[in-house]
């Protein structure tokens, strides 16, 4: 595989704090790559040193395969969309976009042409003559695309870029910022605390804690197969209890929880777990099946799930993402998906209702991590 | 690393005009000010060193009560200024509505665009003899006769007054800006009267914008020269007066400068004591206003 | 607070009359030493001897014109090259103090931000004494020592421009810091990113950005150094700048009307700059809210 990014035990130091500790990674061309992580874990750290704004400690960088730990920023053919855009306010639109082709000295004629070209390309034909003040917050965000693009970088950086807008905008600059990447077909290496935004968009998703890389994999993986509990907590939406190993058969652990009838789970992330070690168990909410409980029918317990019962506590309407709180006789709460918007309305508050769900996906993780 | 040395190179290369500017025209002019109020003079081109030039000024009662006296109408037209103003700036900051606003705080602003000059000539106009004023009077019959009307304490202070107002107002205006109409609200829901409520809330509130106020207030009206001379006359008696005429008319730099140190030193310590009162630093309060 | 409403009003009558007042006090000496320019008279008083321009486009005594008394020409032009040589060497060394305070990270920062201040507060007749002061002992020593005369550190033009700039100069500073602070500083870093290098990001970022403030703060510091009298007047020598001139006619000659007319014309002059001044700020304002 080609790598148009690649990352060798980068690693940086501010003061006592280790930001950036050891990370190697390849980006592969042409691939829409996210790093993940809450504030704080160093992410934008290793975005500016990929930019060249920071100097690493240790390691290499290489871009397109050639080391640019000892090239100055403005050398570098990595171009960066900045958290608040940094559109240039004195400058209209045209000027901000012809900034860089300026820079590299190109003609008059030549930056009008890839002006028009990449305005085209971004679905803002004829704003070049605008300023910035008079453009919306999803048309800044896309001309500060384009003054990056125009440049025909080996990699575009992104920096939360998503975060000053409101939610309605920002959903819909997700699926349009994927598009664009598909269109350019250039690196984007997308950085971000929100999880959908990386879900979404990306093809390989890097979760990033304490300066450390996580995880790294498809959105899939990362949100199917966690490797550890940060990931798991991190990535999506689960219930979450706290337990100890009390026993194990194959694959298969029995956890005593804390606040609850046992259950059995797998083991996530290949670790092995010794019995009487303290656990933190996670169930998805949408792999819980509800089923009403009749007054006479006691479910059958079914091979290879587990089961609890329970009486809804509160319906969380939200349209197709729907939710169910349910209490149950432990007295802890279950978050639950419905299948569908419709089945709330048959739902009602108290009503006793059981719960199973698969022990294939009970992921059970050690909580000293 | 390379960047780090262009870096400090470049911090040093910013430096030097600082560095220039404040050790040829601030530092060294001061402090050449000061070794030369300490020479005496013993004979033509020949001096020692000494306190002789500080023991005249003691000896000398006229120039002490000058110092005296500058000190004491500055501190007088201080708090007038802070009477006066306060209210003005109460008024533009929180009673006028928005559109006035803006423009009656660029008219308090006008007459800091025009000279001291031209400001006390205006007063001349009106005060003297056979001025605006004096004429008006007459012609409402209230006086029989041209009245003089420069030339004492209370035009001085009042042309002081005005030269240095806005100096007050400005800062006092941007304080008050910042309070939340709601505090004062507040105070009179819960039971405060007028008094109080000004005394216990707004006063507190304005405290940093009146500091400085005064501080500027203070030392434009110390150091001031024209409004003195030209609206007190020969007799105005200013200490930066006093200054002039050792340098300029009596040749006796000595002296001029001892004057000089004082002058300053006295400012200083009543600013020093003001900032220390009120708790307030003087970067924070003269960068505001 | 029903009960309270008559009183209310009144008092607020009485508040008006007040800041009214004050507003006639302001403008009071500026109104009368305009409208004298226009008086038909020798003296600058009442009676109103009726309305002329000859105190302003005469150009024979005894009511001679601004506009055709050279010594008050050749003040105006000295004020007007003092105040252009104060107003660029002010903006260029406040520019360089906003970036060393604003930017610069240096032991001592804040006792050093302390000295920048200080010129304002020094009373302007001491700060034109000292410059003399240390002017003069270096200008003998050098006489005495080397027998060279230095006529630069000689009361005059030059030592005019220092004076005033020892203390405008923090003005400048001051109000190009408070822009300085405001600029985003991935600015810079997106100029940079984009392949600019380091003096081009200065001069088609930061300085454009800083724009607005550079020319406020030399439209401030002509105005200042044109009206500023106590420091000049410690420094001052045979090219004296206007206001010195005025103040010798004045104090010397006894005044005319023309200098009512030359009054005038300062406020004309300074109102006008001032609203420059106003305007591109309002400008850099509007554009930061949109």
């Amino acid at each position: 595989m080609e790598y148009d990014l690649e990352c060798e035990s980068v690693s940086k130091r501010f003061g006592s704090v280790l930001a950036v500790d050891s990370v190697s990674c390849g980006i592969p061309s042409g691939s829409f790559f996210s790093i993940l992580g809450p504030s704080g874990c160093g992410k934008t750290t290793l975005m500016r040193m990929i930019a060249g704004f920071e100097e690493p400690d240790s390691g290499d960088t290489r871009i397109e395969g050639q080391s640019v730990v000892a090239t100055p920023p403005n050398r570098r053919n990595v171009k960066m969309v900045f958290q608040h855009l940094a559109l240039f306010p004195m400058m209209n639109v045209g000027e901000n976009i012809a900034y860089g082709l300026r820079c590299r000295g190109a003609d008059k004629a030549e930056i009008a042409r890839r002006i028009d070209d990449v305005l085209e390309r971004i679905n803002l034909p004829g704003v070049a003559h605008r300023e910035i003040h008079q453009l919306s917050g999803g048309q800044k965000q896309r001309i500060a695309i384009a003054r990056c693009m125009v440049l025909e970088p080996a990699l575009l950086l992104l920096d939360e870029p998503l975060g000053a807008l409101d939610l309605k905008l920002r959903e819909s600059m997700k699926i349009e910022l994927k598009q664009l990447q598909h269109r350019f077909g250039t690196t984007f290496v997308y950085i971000t605390h929100d999880q959908s935004e990386a879900l979404v968009m990306s093809d390989h998703v890097a979760v990033m804690r304490n300066g450390k890389f996580e995880q790294v994999g498809s959105p899939q993986e990362l949100y199917r197969h966690p490797q550890t509990a940060f990931v798991a907590e991190f990535v999506g939406d689960s219930n979450q209890w706290h337990g100890r190993v009390a026993g194990r058969d194959g694959s298969e652990v029995k956890v005593e929880a804390d606040d609850g009838p046992p259950v059995i789970g797998v083991e996530g992330g290949g670790q092995n777990l010794a019995e009487g070690a303290a656990v933190r168990v996670f169930v998805r909410p949408e792999h819980i099946r509800m089923q009403p409980l009749g007054a006479a029918a006691e479910p059958a317990p079914e091979p290879g799930r587990n089961g609890e019962q329970g009486k809804i506590d509160s319906l969380l309407f939200n349209g197709g993402n729907s939710r169910v709180l349910v209490r149950t006789a432990s007295d802890r709460l279950i978050e639950v998906d419905l299948p569908d918007a419709d089945s709330a309305a048959e739902l009602r508050e108290g009503e006793d209702v059981a719960l199973s769900w698969p022990r294939a996906r009970t992921m059970c993780f050690s909580s000293s991590e | 690393m390379g960047s780090k040395d262009a870096r400090r190179l470049f911090l040093i290369l910013l430096f030097m005009p600082f560095a220039l500017w404040i050790i040829l025209l601030i530092a060294l002019p001061n402090i050449g000010m000061f070794i030369l109020s300490l020479q005496e003079k013993v004979g033509p081109r020949v001096y020692t060193y000494g306190i002789a030039n500080y023991v005249e000024f003691v000896n000398e009662p006229i120039y002490w009560n000058t110092l005296l006296r500058t000190a004491t109408i500055s501190l007088l037209v201080t708090a007038l200024t802070l009477l006066i103003g306060f209210p003005v700036a109460y008024y533009i900051a929180k009673i006028a509505k928005k559109q006035s606003k803006g423009a009656l705080f660029l008219l308090c602003l006008i007459p800091l665009w025009v000279s001291d000059l031209v400001r006390a000539f205006g007063w001349i106009l009106l005060l003297r003899e056979t001025g605006v004023v004096s004429g008006a009077l007459q012609w409402l019959g209230l006086i029989d006769q041209p009245v003089e009307l420069l030339y004492n304490d209370v035009t001085v202070v009042i042309g002081l007054i005005y030269t240095v107002i806005l100096f007050m107002i400005v800062p006092l205006v941007s304080t008050l800006d910042g309070m939340d109409d709601s505090l004062v609200e507040a105070g009179f829901n819960l039971g405060g009267g007028r008094a109080t409520v000004l005394r216990r809330i707004i006063i507190p509130y304005a405290m940093p914008g009146i500091v400085a106020g005064c501080i500027v207030v203070f030392m434009l009206t110390a150091g001031s020269y024209l409004t003195p001379i030209l609206l007190g006359g020969k007799n105005s008696m200013w200490f930066t007066e006093q200054i002039y005429d050792q340098f300029i008319t009596r040749y006796n730099w000595e002296s001029g400068a001892t004057f000089g140190v004082l002058l300053l030193v006295f400012t200083s310590a009543v600013v020093w004591l003001g900032l220390r009162l009120s708790g307030q630093t003087l970067a924070g309060t003269v960068a505001k206003s | 607070m029903a009960r309270r409403a008559p009183h209310h009003a009144f008092g607020r009558w009485i508040y008006r009359g007040y800041v009214l007042m004050f507003f006639i006090y302001l403008a009071a000496p500026l109104v009368a030493a305009g409208l004298f320019a226009f008086n038909d008279s020798l003296f600058p008083s009442l009676p109103w001897q009726g309305f002329t321009l000859d105190w302003f486009f005469s150009d024979e005594e005894p009511k001679l014109g601004m506009f055709y008394d050279d010594r008050l020409l050749r003040g105006l032009r000295n004020s007007f090259l003092i105040g252009i040589a104060v107003a660029s060497l002010s903006v260029l060394v406040g520019t360089c103090n906003a970036f060393l305070f604003e930017r610069g990270v240096f032991p001592g920062k804040e006792f050093l931000y302390i000295l920048m201040v200080l010129p304002l507060v020094i009373p302007g007749v001491i700060l034109g004494i000292s410059i003399l002061v240390l002017a003069s002992t270096v200008a003998n020593g050098l006489e005495d020592r080397f027998d060279i005369s230095l006529d630069l550190l000689r009361p005059g033009v030059f030592l005019v421009v220092m004076g005033q700039f020892a203390f405008i100069t923090t003005i400048t500073s001051l109000v190009i810091a408070a822009r300085l602070r405001k600029f985003d500083y991935a600015m810079e870093e997106a100029a940079l990113n984009l392949g600019a290098s380091r003096a081009r990001v200065l001069l088609t970022v930061t300085l454009p950005y800083l724009k607005p403030a550079l020319i406020a703060a030399a439209l401030v510091a002509f105005l200042v150094s044109f009206e500023n009298f106590n420091t000049t007047l410690m420094l001052v020598g045979s090219d004296a700048p206007l206001t010195i001139t005025m103040y010798d006619r004045m104090v010397k000659v006894g005044s005319t009307p023309v200098l009512n007319a030359v009054s005038l014309f300062l406020m004309i002059g300074s109102g006008f700059l001032a609203l420059i001044s106003i305007i591109v700020q309002r400008d850099k304002a509007s554009r930061v809210e949109a």
